[in-house]
């Protein structure tokens, strides 16, 4: 009885002082751990919700697209491109030297297996976000005849790599499959 | 806080004596904007600029919450309502323009403003804490003016989004993730737009909260004034009540009247036309620009087109742009010179009007496509622009001899000491 009292008395003896401490320690620590883990949810609220991840693949008709065509889609509420390369096309974006590239990749990276003539791409500009031109009808494709960004003038060839201008990256090629010779999916 | 000799409140009516002993919230106002608030005698015109900026907010807020009343904040129908505001709301297109104006005559008044501190180095001690609170307020004005322009979701709303937040993208590793998470998508949509309502709306708020420690701040030191040199005696200074009030109600008469000249005769003269078009996420416009008053900025960003050294273009252009606005949080100790005031400092002063012509020189080429010679000019430009903060400030603070400074104010205003008015002023200066 006597023993305790003088231990919590406030000119404490070395043990008294450390059960403070601890007490002390604890609260605080607990607290703020609380306090920290109501960030998670208030964080993870802003990122994409369940529904707008949901909007996962979409299927594309391409048999009516002709050589030198291009039309655009939609995959993640996003522009994508696909392109139907002419034999000149190909043939330009195969002479180019690869090591020479700011991202380099060659059109077979960029392309399914056998079936090289079709170029699908997203249609946002690697730079800020912008649509290129050059898919749709009489757009202007830039001086190497892929895509050219109106923004600031970032300058794609006909295998969509950047060759000119502030873009870091090529177009991004997004995940798709041929699920028949006419119809791709993508995502 | 302020000088010894200021009036002291002292209430006659036994309501206000009440009111002062339970809440002295007379007592506060009468010091810092009445009788009770000494202020240098010989403040001139540009220093009306504070005055109009907190107006200018309170214009922003009261338009805002109005328009926030009949304006919905869903992709499918924002565009539409901001029309219905503007066709069928009882006197929505003056509330809309109202606001729109609003926030350039806000940024026009900040310029002014700014520069001001620029030109009469308000930024150096014992000022240095008004200084950087004044920045922090400018960096909330930029995010608010950004996400209020987001709100009609016309295609420069939409695009204007996409290629602001497509900034964070060129942040190494992380970029993408963080823009993403900004959006709520992976491009401006719904959850964008719905949250960019929700921080336009509180914003505000939040700068009206920095604007009171700005103030708070000021009031310690109390103002510069032209002469740079620091109230010393009851003569140097004036009371706030009616001197000021009288000046700042004047200047904001003048004010007014620019104002409704823009908002009644051009309200769409700083506008984009582009705006009136609902956003299309196919298709973006021919040339993007955003507001006027982030041009000079933009430019910089756009200055830009070379990779260098480890880092890729877009990556330098971000940071230059950030990097513009925040070198100005290290103004006061970039400028080393004593001497606060542009116009006893010959070098200085000419490179001040270096600067202000470089940054009209950027703001033009922001505003312009991004082609030559206009990429050219807003490199050398921008290049200029951190030499005059990083290597220009701090050798004239160094080499220039200033012009001998005057004992005071009194007798810069009123000639020697001996002649000035020593009671109590009588009349102000001007
Ligand atoms: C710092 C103060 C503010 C600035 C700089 C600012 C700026 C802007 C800008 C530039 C726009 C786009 C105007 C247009 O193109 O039509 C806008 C729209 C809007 N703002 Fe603000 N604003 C401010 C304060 C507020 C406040 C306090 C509210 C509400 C509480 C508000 C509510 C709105 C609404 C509902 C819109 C959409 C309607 C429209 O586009 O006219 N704003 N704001
Ligand atoms: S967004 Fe395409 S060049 Fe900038």
């Amino acid at each position: 009885m006597t023993e305790t009292a003088v231990a919590e008395s406030p000119n404490d003896t070395a043990q008294g002082v450390r059960r403070r401490d601890f007490i002390y320690v604890a609260a605080t620590g607990a607290a703020g751990v609380g306090a920290a883990s109501v960030l998670v949810p208030l964080i993870s609220q802003m990122a994409p919700s369940a529904d707008v991840l949901a909007e996962s693949s979409t299927e594309i008709d391409i048999g009516s697209i002709q050589p030198g065509q291009a039309i655009k889609a939609v995959f993640h509420k996003q522009p994508v491109f696909v392109r139907r390369l002419t034999p000149v096309e190909i043939a330009e974006a195969k002479k180019v030297d690869v090591a020479s590239l700011r991202d380099p990749q060659s059109l077979e990276d960029r392309t399914k297996k056998g079936k090289e003539e079709w170029l699908i791409t997203m249609g946002v500009c690697t730079h800020l976000g912008c649509v290129p031109l050059g898919a749709g009808e009489g757009e202007v494709k830039g001086e190497f005849g892929g895509y050219f960004c109106p923004c600031h003038g970032s300058t794609y060839d006909t295998a969509a790599r950047i060759r000119k201008g502030p873009a870091p990256k090529n177009l991004e090629v997004p995940p798709y499959e041929f699920t028949s010779d006419t119809v791709v999916k993508i995502g | 806080m302020s000088f010894p000799w200021a009036n002291e409140y002292k209430p006659s009516h036994p309501a206000m004596v009440w009111l002062d002993e339970k809440l002295p919230l007379p007592r506060f106002v009468y010091n810092a904007i009445g009788a009770g608030y000494p202020v240098p005698r010989n403040l001139n015109y540009m220093y009306n600029f504070g005055v109009l900026a907190g107006f200018c907010l309170v214009i922003q807020i009261v338009t805002g919450v109005v328009l926030a009343m009949h304006y919905a904040a869903n992709t499918g129908v924002a565009f539409n309502s901001t029309e219905h505001i503007m066709r069928d709301v009882n006197w929505g297109w003056m509330l809309r323009y109202g606001h729109a104006n609003g926030a350039s005559a806000f940024f026009v008044v900040v310029y002014f403003h700014i520069f001001r501190g620029f030109f009469y180095g308000s930024y150096k001690a014992p000022r240095e804490m008004i200084w950087l609170l004044g920045v922090a307020i400018f960096l909330l004005m930029m995010a608010t003016a950004f996400m209020g322009y987001v709100l009609p979701w016309g295609q420069m709303s939409y695009w204007g989004a996409k290629v602001i937040t497509g900034l964070f993208g060129a942040i190494p590793l992380v970029g993408e993730p963080i823009q993403t998470w900004l959006l709520g998508g992976f491009a401006p949509d719904q959850a964008a737009l719905n949250r960019f309502f929700s921080l336009h709306f509180l914003l505000p708020f939040v700068i009206l909260g920095v604007v009171i420690l700005h103030i708070w701040a000021l009031h310690i030191p109390g103002s510069t004034n032209p002469t740079g040199v620091e109230v010393k005696q009851e003569s140097d200074t004036v009371p706030f009540h009616p001197y000021y009030t009288a000046k700042d109600g004047f200047g904001l008469g003048v004010f007014l009247i620019f104002y409704c000249a823009l908002l009644f005769f051009a309200p769409n003269a700083l506008g984009h036309p582009d705006n009136y078009i609902p956003a299309n996420p196919m298709q973006t416009p021919a040339h993007i620009v955003p507001e006027w008053y982030f041009w000079p900025f933009y430019a910089i960003l756009r200055a830009f087109t070379q990779n260098f050294l480890f880092f890729p273009a877009k990556l330098m252009g971000v940071l230059a742009m950030f990097s513009s606005i925040l070198v100005w949080f290290l103004l006061p100790w970039l400028d080393k010179s004593p001497v606060r005031s542009g116009h006893f400092r010959p070098t200085f002063r000419k490179f001040f009007w270096l600067l202000v012509i470089d940054v009209a020189v950027l703001g033009y080429c922001g505003g312009s496509p991004a082609e030559e010679p206009y990429v050219i000019i807003s490199q050398i430009a921008a290049f200029y622009y951190f030499a005059h903060f990083f290597i220009i400030l701090p050798l004239v603070s160094m080499t220039e001899k200033p012009l001998p400074l005057p004992f005071s104010i009194t007798e810069a205003v009123l000639g020697a000491d001996e002649a000035a008015t020593l009671a109590a002023p009588v009349a102000p200066a001007e």
